[in-house]
């Protein structure tokens, strides 16, 4: 509870001491079953199959994501990125924030009740410790009961099994780093470098913390996304609200009788939607910076009404201007036409395809060029020289051949060496030499262009601007 | 890094820094419990602004607590073991140079039995070792390619490297020498010794003449005896002189611009060039893949472009 409650009442004008730090009243989930349930365990397959098999797939004879950081390389399906492309990963960045800011306008904090990895480990871990140690009264009644051999066992099997899910989950996340065929043969060798070992027991010691201790707490008080919440929703956004107008008065009643004559709503009062939340609010009490939009009290809640033949959806997705004014679906659907959403989905729109399009579309080869500082000499015949370093990046995953020209003064050359052969995925320093005849381009700086072209595919190929120097 | 003045700043700032996170220690633990009258506004801070604006006093949980009380006893343990506290050094002694320092250690035991290796071979066997030039590159465009250019054909005033033309000598411990202590060119401004600006006139025409850059004949056959003057240092035939760094006149090759005008201009007022030492800076090894690196410019064909 996040308001402390007093356990009996005080006499008034009496001195009440208040603890300011309060000792967490453990939150024991009770199991439940439904649509939304279902919709969210399909995200934590989904996610998890993803985030754990990733590592495995290969892309010819590397894997097909990985993030070498020694050698300065991430590779991403068929993409090679180098650290100059580090702008891709601003955008994308960029992108995940609108796209958090679209969705949560639209249907509130869908992100934490179904995708989080938080909720989607916290999940696994209470699956796990449902089986081990049974739903929510066993649970309680086992933690109240005092150490015994049974407890142990229970309690150490539980453990066990997160510890081992917590390590598996450490080993894919530096699966991504290093590949992890070869970081397994090291594991089973005890020939892990220090980061791997580091990062898989820090990761591993992160998820069994975070997912079988921390639960909610991450969610009420660390995570920035709940504290933001309020600025992000309007009266418009979806989220899990209980229907207030149809559910009070609440009561107890049997289940044949008219609830309209004994001037009852809805609600039955049954607290099934307090005892199946996972971070233990009351979702009756309205919205609350707890709620994940788990939406579990919406499938206990149905059930309920299902059993007393009420219609479902007492606990419910919809917005505040539609619980107020009263109108449903369709209405909803036409408020999705307003400036926040569309604002957000222009600018995401936006920022996503300038951002794939640049990134799909760009030839793997970059350029840099490096102008000596010892500006132009004059050689033989009088003819003006320039030298420069070219930094060629073949991005592909084949060795290519490059050809450098250059234009933008009048005769100018490339002289000696302009052909010039790349590793795949490499880089290499090269010198090129520039010549000019007398009497062309402005005295001082000019400006040219180096073109960069592979021999093999004329489409490859790059234009970089440098500066030429001719002597006064 | 400068150290205070006065030993008193040192103590000022470990007091200001321990007062400081005993404080916060104490101020967490203070605000432990709170106490209000029952009845009243219950869970709030008790203050109202702008008549009807209050503020909830919510409990943290307990563990935040446990956590922050960490941190303070990590902080402690912190500035017991490394500097922090004024001038206290700490228990573990470490310093920036100091690990400056280890880290070059390490570097340099994991590349000394490469350059060791090198450093058995004279300059031409290590010049015909791919990988020894590959090195030598590398060092030639940390250290050299400011001046020299990245292809090392120089420019106006820096010596072309590829050329085989050598002011101070092109044998292996002659480049070496240049590299490691730096070379001073130094000719002093000769029109007194010549004669009026007519002698220098035709100095300069004899000089150019060695070349065969068109000088004017008869001024050239004028200005031979003048010559004498040049020889102390370029030698009887112009033909320069290692040991002062005097260069070959009879060449076509001119450091400082050819021409009539630029030799007239070196006997009036001179030239100095100077080469900085980098023998400190690279230390045997280096010096010797860079040695043979610049060397090879000059004694094998030019490996452009694979």
């Amino acid at each position: 509870m996040s308001t402390p409650k007093l356990q009996q009442k005080p006499a008034p004008g009496s001195e009440v001491e208040l603890a300011l730090y309060e000792i967490r009243n453990k939150v024991y989930p009770r199991a439940v079953t439904g649509v939304f349930a279902r919709w969210r365990w399909a995200l934590v397959w989904f996610t998890q199959l993803l985030f754990y098999g990733l590592p495995w797939l290969t892309w010819g004879d590397r894997p097909m994501v990985l993030f070498d950081l020694e050698a300065r390389r991430f590779f991403l399906f068929g993409l090679v990125l180098y650290p100059q492309d580090f702008i891709y990963l601003t955008g994308l960045l960029v992108i995940s924030a609108l796209s958090l800011f679209l969705v949560t306008a639209v249907a509130g904090r869908v992100w934490c009740g179904y995708a989080c990895p938080q909720t989607v480990y916290t999940e696994i871990f209470m699956w796990v410790e449902r089986r081990v140690e049974g739903d929510r009264m066993a649970r309680m009644k086992l933690d109240k009961a005092p150490m015994s051999a049974k407890k142990l066992a229970r309690k150490a099997t539980k453990h066990a099994l997160w510890v081992a899910i917590a390590l598996w989950t450490g080993i894919t996340f530096v699966g991504y780093f290093t590949p992890i065929r070869e970081l397994l043969a090291q594991i089973a060798s005890f020939s892990t470098g220090p980061w791997q070992t580091f990062w898989i027991l820090f990761y591993g010691f992160a998820t069994w913390g975070n997912a079988g201790f921390m639960r909610e707490q991450v969610c009420k008080y660390m995570c920035p996304y709940a504290r933001f919440q309020g600025v992000m929703f309007d009266r418009d956004t979806l989220t899990v609200t209980y229907d207030y107008k149809r559910g009070e008065p609440r009561g107890s009643r049997p289940k044949k009788a008219d609830p309209a004559a004994l001037g009852l709503g809805d609600c039955i009062d049954c607290t099934l939607c307090v005892q199946v939340c996972p971070t233990g609010i009351d979702i009756r009490d309205g919205l609350q910076i707890e709620c994940i939009d788990c939406s579990a009290c919406i499938d206990a809640c149905d059930q309920v009404m299902d059993k007393m033949n009420y219609p479902r959806g007492l606990i419910r997705y919809t917005t505040e201007n539609a619980l107020e004014q009263g109108y449903g679906r369709e209405g909803i659907v036409k408020r999705l036409r307003r400036p926040r959403v569309l604002i957000y989905a222009a600018i995401l729109a936006t920022v996503a395809t300038a951002l794939f399009g640049h990134l799909l579309t760009s030839a793997p080869l970059k350029v840099d060029v490096l102008p000596d500082r010892t500006l132009g000499r004059i050689v033989e015949d009088g003819l003006i020289e320039n030298t420069y370093r070219l930094q060629l990046m073949n991005s592909a995953e084949t060795p290519r051949r490059f050809v450098v020209s250059v234009s933008g003064i009048e005769s100018i050359f490339v002289t000696g060496a302009s052909k010039f052969e790349v590793e795949p995925t490499g880089t290499r320093l090269v010198p090129v030499t520039v010549r000019t005849h007398p009497g062309m381009g402005e005295p001082g700086s000019n400006r040219i262009v180096f073109k960069v072209q592979a021999e093999d595919d004329p489409s490859v190929s790059v234009d970089a601007t440098s500066t030429y120097f001719v002597p006064r | 890094m400068a150290d205070f003045i006065s030993p008193g700043w040192s103590y000022y700032i470990a007091i200001v820094t321990i007062v400081s996170i005993l404080f916060c220690v104490w101020l967490a633990l203070s605000m432990a419990k709170s106490r209000h009258t029952a009845g009243s506004a219950g869970t709030t801070t008790g203050h109202v602004w702008d008549g009807d604006l209050q503020e909830y006093n919510n409990p943290l949980p307990r563990w935040w607590l446990g956590l922050f009380l960490i941190t303070c006893v990590f902080a402690f343990v912190y500035l017991l073991l490394y500097p922090g506290l004024g001038a206290f050094p700490g228990l573990l002694n470490w310093s920036q140079i100091g690990q400056y320092e280890r880290e070059r250690a390490r570097v340099d035991e994991v590349i000394e039995p490469l350059f060791a290796k090198y450093l058995a071979q004279d300059v031409p066997a290590v010049a015909a070792d791919p990988q020894a030039r590959a090195m030598g590159e590398r060092l030639y465009l940390t250290y050299c390619v400011q001046c020299h250019g990245s292809d090392a054909r120089g420019s106006r005033g820096f010596p072309n490297l590829t050329d085989n033309d050598w002011l101070w000598g092109g044998e292996p411990e002659q480049i070496k020498t240049t590299i490691r202590e730096g070379r001073t060119g130094l000719m002093p401004p000769m029109a007194a010794a010549v004669g009026s600006s007519d002698d220098v006139q035709n100095l300069a025409n004899y000089v150019l003449s060695l070349s065969g850059g068109g000088a004017d004949a008869a001024r050239a056959a004028l200005g031979r005896d003048k010559f004498a003057v040049c020889a102390t240092c370029h030698g009887p035939e112009g033909k320069g002189n290692h040991a002062l760094g005097a260069p070959d006149l009879t060449d076509r090759l001119w450091l400082h611009g050819g021409g009539l005008n630029a030799i007239v201009d070196a006997i009036n007022n001179g030239r100095t060039n100077q080469m900085p030492a980098f023998g400190e800076m690279l230390g045997e090894g280096k010096l010797h893949v860079l040695t043979a690196y610049i060397w090879s410019l000059s004694n094998r064909p030019a490996e452009a472009g694979r």
